[in-house]
C-alpha cells in the first residue's frame, strides 16, 4: 500500500502535505480502500477557520459516512471542487487528484505532532492484526 | 381467533427440534420478577363477531358522504376514481416494507420515482422525496432543516399558517435553541410590513401557507423576495389540488415546499394517515429528510431503481442524520401516483376549477343569506365568513347539525378576535342540492 | 424493464371525467388575480384508465411482499396483515369522517380510540396512551419531548440520553432532534447492557435511558430490574423502544419491569400493513406520573359519551395535525379484538418458537454469536463466508433468487456480517424448513461457486442494481426527452 514518505499522517487516516504557507489535506490509501466506492465528498468553504482535530469534511460511500478531521489548525483557502463532479478521484488517486482541501496553518508547530510515514505504516499494520 | 398456522402438535415438535423441554425453557432469560400474569384484554372474537362489533361502532358515526359537509381546514374531501382503490388494495402494494432489497422491490421503487417526479412537477421544485408522515410533520421538518443549516436561529412563521401545523412545529422545536416569531395577519393575509420589520439576518426561514388558513391568497412572491433579501429560506405550505390552477411554489421562489397530499386519492379518515409532500431546491438535496429513490442501471445495463443518498438517514448517520424519520407514507404515495396518472394535467385542472367555481357560488349565496365576509381577499375554495346576526345564540348551529350539515370550522379557538367567524369550503363534490340545503336552513332561521 | 408512466403519455388522453358544473361558471380572472394563476401546467402523464391499471398491476408484480413471499426482515415484524382489518378501515363511516366534525357525529370513532388506548394499557401495563404519533420514530420523538418536559417541570436540566450501541438508528436520531446529547453505551460481551458501563455513565445529567427489550439481537435484558432501578436512583427515566413487542405479549408487561414510557409500532406487532414504507402508527404509553405531559387533544369518556379534550397545561403539545393515523389505529383495534387475550399470548409464543426453531437450524450452518435461546428474532454472522469472498449482502441477494425476501443485513452493528432474521408467528413450519434448506444450499454455493452469489440475483427480471452509480449521479426524477412529443408546447394556463 502506498504511503508516501514526504507526507504527514493522522491516526484518523488523513494525510497532510505540509509547507510553511499552505497545508494540503486528503485521505490515505488505507482509508479509501476501507470506504470502497466513494460517492460523495462534502468540503469546507474557503474562509472557514478550523481547529486541529475538528471535523472539516465528510466522505461517503453508499452505506457509510465518515468525518474528515483537520490535521492542523488554519483557514481553508481552497477546496478540490473536482470531487463534487468526480468523487471517484478519491479512489483513483487519493494522494494526487483526490486531495480534499488546502489551508493556511495558524499554528505551524502542530505539524510536529503528526505521524511520519513509518509511524503511520506501523499504525495500520498493527490495526490489521 | 389468531393467525398462527402451526398447530399445537407442530409447535411441540418444533420445541423438540430446538431441544427445549417446554416453551418456558425458551423464556429462561426472563427473570421471574419481570414475568407478567397475563394481558388485561378481553377474549378474542370470530370474524363474524368483529364485523358486528365494528358495525355497531360505525353506527355511532356519520360520514361526510351522507352529510353536506363544508368543512376544510386542512382536510379536503375530493373525488377518488375507482381505479385508485382497485390498485391500492393489491397485497403486492399493501404488504411489502421499505424497498431495501432493490431487485425484489422494483415495483415500489419505480412507483416512488414516478411519485417524486409528479410531486416535483406539481410543486415545480427541483427534487421531491418519497414522502413524510403528513403535511404537519413536513412543515416541522422544513423548520428543522432551515435551523440545521447553521448560523441562524429565528423562524418567522405567519399567523395565517394552519394553527395545528404551527403547534406541531413548536413541539418539534422544543429542544432547539431558537425563536419562532409569529408574523401577524392583516385583512386575512400576512402583514408584509410586519414581516419586513422582523426580517433580520438571524432569520433561518420565512414560513407561509398558500392558500392560507382563512382561504385567502397570500402575496407569496413578495414574501419570498423578502426572505431571500436577508438570506433566509422561503418555505411554502400548499394545497396540492389548488396547484391545478394556482402558481406552484417553484414559481415564487420557494426553497422548500411542503404539502398535505391526502387529498390526492386518499380518504379523509378523520385526518390520518396523511401524505407529507416535501420538495426542495437542488442546493438543499443533501439536507433533505426522508427516503429518496434514484434511477440507475443493473449489472445487465437495464434501467433499474434503488433507494439512494441513504447516508442522510438515521439507519446510517444515527444522531447526525438529517431527520429521525424511517417509516413514511408509501401506500398513500401509491394512491397519489395512481390518482395523478388518472387525472393528468387536464383532470387536475378541472378538479381545481370545479372547486373554485362552486366555492365562489356558495360564497355569493351565503352573502345573500346574511353572512358577512371576514376579509376582502381573493380565495381558492375556502373562505372566511362571519355568521349572520341571527346565529348568535348557537341555535342555528344546532339546527344545521340536525339538518345533516357540517358547517364551516370556527376560528375562535385559535383566533380569539375572530369569535364569530368560520372557514367554509367547497370542492368538486359539493352539489347545488347541498348549497340549497344550507341556504334554506339559514334562510328559514328566525 | 417497464416503461415509466410518463413514457406512455399521449397528449389528450385522460383517465377521469367530471360531471358538468352545477353552478354558474365565471371567468377565472374575475375570481383570482391573474398573477396568482399557474402559467405552465404540471407535466403529469396523460393516460387512459386502462393504461394506469395495467401499468400499476404489472409494477406490483415486481415486488416481493408478505402476501407473496416469506419476508424475514429482522426488526420489522413482517407478519400476515389480516384482510378483515382493511375491509373495516375502508367503510365509509370510518374512511370518510372529517376531523372537524362534531363529536356527536363521531361517537363510534371516539369510542374505538378510547378503547384502543385501554387495550394498549392492558397489554403493556402503562397508565395512559396517546395515539397521535404517526410512526415509531415519531413516537420516540414524542417520548423524548415528554422526558424533557418532565425534568423541566422538576426544574432540572438533564441534557444526556443514554443509548446502547445495539439500538435502532432512529433512537439517537430522535434524541438529537429533541435537543439531547447522545451517549452510547457499549454492549457487554453477552450482547446485553453492561451494568458497569451503565453505572459509569449515569449521573444527574442523564434524562433517560433508551432501551430496546428484547434488544436488536433478540435477547432479553436479563438485568432489566437492576437497570431500571439504577436509572431511577439517579432520577433518570427509562424509555422502552417497543418495536420488539411481538416477543412480549402476555409474557412481560413493560410497566412491571420499571419502564416509564414506551412507543409501540402498530405496523409491526399489531399487524397493520407496511404499505411499501408506511403509513404506520407509534402510540406512546406512559406511567401515571407522566400522563399530564401527553400530547393534546385527548379522548375522554364522560358518562356514556366520548369527547375531545384540548386542555393540558403541562402537555408537550401536538405532534399530529389531528388525532393520529386513524386508519392504522382502527386496523390495530380490529386485530387486537380479533385475537383477544388468548390469541395475543399464542402469537408471542408461536413467534418465539418459530425464531428459535430457525435459529437451531441456522446454527448448524453459520455462527450465531450471542445467546442460547432468543426471543422473536436472532442475529447470525456470515463472517466465515468472507474466506471465499462472499458477504452478507451477496447472501441476501442470492436468497432473492430462491424466492425469499432477505433478512435485515449489517444490523445491529455489534455483529460482523450480521444477518437478522425474524420469521414471525404467521409462517408455518414447512415455510421455515424450506427457507433453511435454501440457506443451506447458499452456504454451500458460497464455498463451491462464490461467483453465483456475487452475480445474484440472476432469476429476477432486474439483476444486481448499481447503487454506486445511483449515489454518484443522483437521478431522482424523470425529465422529458427534448424529442418527446408528449410534453411539447403545453398550452399556457393563463387565459
Amino acid at each position: 500500500m502506498q504511503i508516501p514518505a514526504e507526507l504527514r499522517y493522522t491516526k484518523t487516516h488523513e494525510w497532510a502535505k505540509v509547507a510553511p504557507s499552505e497545508v494540503i489535506v486528503g485521505i490515505t490509501a488505507h482509508a479509501q480502500e476501507e470506504l470502497r466506492d466513494v460517492v460523495y465528498v462534502e468540503l469546507p468553504p474557503a474562509g472557514k477557520i478550523l481547529k486541529q482535530g475538528e471535523p472539516a469534511a465528510v466522505v461517503e460511500s453508499v452505506k457509510a459516512a465518515f468525518d474528515i478531521y483537520a490535521p492542523m489548525s488554519g483557514t481553508v483557502v481552497r477546496a478540490n471542487t473536482e470531487l463534487s463532479k468526480s468523487p471517484q478521484l478519491v479512489n483513483a488517486d487519493c494522494y494526487g487528484a483526490g486531495w480534499f482541501f488546502a489551508l493556511t496553518p495558524s499554528q505551524p508547530s502542530e505539524a510536529e505532532a503528526l505521524l511520519a510515514a513509518d509511524a503511520y505504516t506501523k499504525l495500520i499494520t498493527a490495526a490489521a492484526h | 381467533m389468531d393467525y398462527v398456522p402451526n398447530t399445537e402438535q407442530q409447535l411441540t415438535e418444533m420445541l423438540q427440534a430446538i431441544g427445549a423441554q417446554s416453551f418456558e425453557e425458551l423464556l429462561s432469560t426472563i427473570p421471574a420478577e419481570a414475568r407478567s400474569r397475563g394481558l388485561d384484554v378481553p377474549s378474542g372474537l370470530s370474524e363474524l363477531e368483529v364485523l358486528a362489533l365494528c358495525e355497531s361502532l360505525a353506527a355511532g358515526n356519520r360520514s361526510v358522504r351522507e352529510l353536506a359537509s363544508f368543512a376544510g381546514f386542512g382536510a379536503y374531501q375530493h373525488f377518488i376514481p375507482t381505479a385508485v382503490d382497485a390498485i391500492a388494495s393489491r397485497g403486492e402494494w399493501l404488504t411489502p416494507y421499505t424497498p431495501y432489497q432493490a431487485e425484489a422491490s422494483q415495483g415500489t421503487l419505480q412507483m416512488m420515482y414516478e411519485f417524486q417526479t409528479m410531486v416535483s412537477e406539481l410543486l415545480q421544485m427541483d427534487v421531491a422525496n418519497a414522502s413524510l408522515y403528513d403535511g404537519a410533520s413536513g412543515f416541522a421538518e422544513a423548520g428543522v432543516l432551515a435551523l440545521r443549516l447553521g448560523g441562524r436561529t429565528r423562524l418567522l412563521v405567519s399567523e395565517t399558517v394552519h394553527p395545528h401545523y404551527r403547534e406541531v412545529l413548536a413541539t418539534y422545536l422544543s429542544g432547539f435553541s431558537c425563536t419562532v416569531q409569529t408574523i401577524p395577519q392583516t385583512n386575512g393575509v400576512t402583514d408584509l410590513e410586519a414581516l419586513a420589520a422582523a426580517a433580520k439576518d438571524d432569520v433561518a426561514a420565512v414560513m407561509m401557507q398558500q392558500p392560507n388558513v382563512f382561504g385567502c391568497l397570500e402575496p407569496m412572491e413578495q414574501a419570498g423576495e423578502l426572505a431571500h433579501r436577508i438570506g433566509a429560506l422561503f418555505v411554502a405550505n400548499v394545497y396540492p389540488v389548488s396547484l391545478g390552477l394556482l402558481q406552484p411554489p417553484g414559481a415564487y421562489g420557494a426553497d422548500i415546499a411542503v404539502a398535505e397530499g391526502r387529498c390526492l386519492g386518499s380518504p379523509l379518515t378523520a385526518g390520518g394517515p396523511g401524505l407529507g409532500l416535501f420538495a426542495t431546491s437542488q442546493e438543499l438535496l443533501r439536507r433533505m429528510p426522508g427516503r429518496l429513490t434514484g434511477c440507475t442501471v443493473d449489472h445487465a445495463g437495464q434501467r433499474a431503481f434503488t433507494l439512494t443518498l441513504q447516508t442522510r438517514e438515521q439507519h446510517i448517520r444515527r444522531e447526525k442524520a438529517t431527520s429521525n424519520v424511517c417509516t413514511n407514507a408509501g401506500w398513500l404515495c401509491l394512491r397519489a401516483t395512481v390518482f395523478l396518472s388518472l387525472l393528468g394535467p387536464a383532470g387536475l385542472r378541472r378538479m381545481a376549477e370545479l372547486s373554485l367555481q362552486k366555492a365562489h357560488e356558495l360564497q355569493r349565496r351565503m352573502l345573500d343569506e346574511g353572512f358577512e365576509p371576514a376579509f376582502d381577499q381573493p380565495f381558492f375554495n375556502e373562505w372566511t365568513m362571519r355568521w349572520p346576526r341571527t346565529a348568535r345564540d348557537g341555535r342555528l348551529l344546532r339546527k344545521l347539525e340536525r339538518a345533516g350539515i357540517v358547517s364551516g370550522v370556527a376560528m375562535a379557538p385559535w383566533y380569539p378576535m375572530l369569535d364569530r367567524e368560520a372557514v367554509w369550503c367547497a370542492t368538486e363534490l359539493t352539489t347545488r342540492e347541498q348549497m340549497d340545503r344550507l341556504c334554506e336552513a339559514v334562510h328559514t332561521h328566525g | 424493464m417497464d416503461e415509466l408512466i410518463f413514457e406512455q403519455s399521449v397528449p389528450g388522453r385522460c383517465g377521469v371525467a367530471f360531471p358538468p358544473c352545477d353552478a354558474p361558471e365565471r371567468p377565472l380572472e374575475q375570481l383570482v388575480p391573474s398573477a396568482a394563476l399557474r402559467q405552465q401546467p404540471p407535466r403529469l402523464p396523460e393516460v387512459a384508465e386502462f393504461d394506469v391499471i395495467r401499468h400499476y398491476t404489472r409494477l406490483s408484480q415486481r415486488n416481493f411482499a408478505v402476501d407473496t413471499h416469506f419476508y424475514p426482515l429482522g426488526s420489522c415484524t413482517m407478519k400476515y396483515n389480516p384482510k378483515l382489518n382493511d375491509r373495516i378501515a375502508a367503510w365509509s363511516r370510518f374512511a370518510w369522517l372529517h376531523p372537524s366534525q362534531p363529536a356527536s357525529q363521531t361517537q363510534g370513532l371516539l369510542q374505538m380510540l378510547y378503547e384502543l388506548e385501554q387495550l394498549l394499557c392492558g397489554i403493556t401495563g402503562m397508565a395512559a396512551f396517546t395515539l397521535q404519533p404517526a410512526a415509531g420514530a415519531q413516537g420516540e420523538l414524542t417520548g423524548l419531548k415528554i422526558i424533557r418536559a418532565y425534568h423541566r417541570a422538576k426544574r432540572q436540566s438533564r441534557p444526556v440520553i443514554l443509548i446502547p450501541d445495539s439500538a435502532h438508528g432512529t433512537n439517537p436520531a430522535s434524541a438529537a432532534l429533541s435537543g439531547f446529547r447522545v451517549v452510547e453505551l457499549a454492549s457487554g460481551p453477552d450482547g446485553l447492557i453492561d451494568l458497569g458501563e451503565l453505572k459509569r455513565h449515569l449521573s444527574n445529567e442523564v434524562a433517560a435511558l433508551m432501551l430496546t427489550n428484547p434488544n436488536t439481537l433478540g435477547l432479553f435484558e436479563r438485568n432489566i430490574s437492576a437497570i431500571t432501578h439504577l436509572c431511577h436512583e439517579y432520577g433518570a427515566l427509562v424509555y422502552l423502544d417497543g418495536a420488539n413487542m411481538n416477543a412480549l405479549l402476555g409474557i412481560v408487561k413493560p410497566a412491571e419491569m420499571g419502564v416509564d414510557l414506551l412507543q409501540l409500532n402498530l405496523h409491526k406487532t399489531f399487524s397493520t400493513p407496511h404499505g411499501g414504507g408506511g403509513p404506520g402508527a407509534g402510540p406512546v404509553g406512559v406511567i401515571a406520573a407522566l400522563a399530564d405531559f401527553l400530547p393534546v387533544p385527548r379522548v375522554r369518556k364522560v358518562g356514556a359519551r366520548f369527547r375531545w379534550d384540548a386542555r393540558g397545561r403541562r402537555s408537550i403539545g401536538r405532534v399530529h395535525a389531528f388525532y393520529g393515523n386513524v386508519g392504522v389505529l382502527l386496523r390495530a383495534y380490529v386485530y387486537i379484538r380479533t385475537l383477544g387475550r388468548e390469541g395475543l399470548e399464542r402469537t408471542s409464543r408461536a413467534a418465539i418458537i418459530n425464531a428459535n426453531y430457525l435459529k437451531a437450524k441456522f446454527s448448524r450452518l453459520v455462527p450465531i454469536p450471542f445467546g442460547d435461546h432468543c426471543l422473536h428474532e436472532f442475529v447470525a454472522s456470515l463472517k466465515p463466508l468472507k474466506a471465499s469472498g462472499v458477504t452478507a449482502w451477496d447472501v441476501a441477494k442470492r436468497l432473492l433468487d430462491y424466492g425469499y425476501y432477505a433478512p435485515t443485513v449489517y444490523f445491529p452493528l455489534v455483529v460482523e456480517e450480521a444477518v437478522m432474521v425474524e420469521p414471525t408467528e404467521t409462517e408455518s413450519k414447512s415455510t421455515l424448513d424450506a427457507f433453511v434448506e435454501a440457506m443451506a444450499r447458499i452456504v454451500e454455493e458460497a464455498r463451491e461457486h462464490p461467483e453465483w452469489l456475487k452475480l445474484a440475483p440472476q432469476r429476477l427480471p432486474t439483476h444486481r442494481v448499481d447503487e454506486v452509480k445511483a449515489a454518484r449521479e443522483p437521478n431522482l426524477r424523470w425529465q422529458p426527452d427534448a424529442k418527446s412529443p408528449a410534453f411539447h408546447d403545453a398550452p399556457s394556463l393563463r387565459a
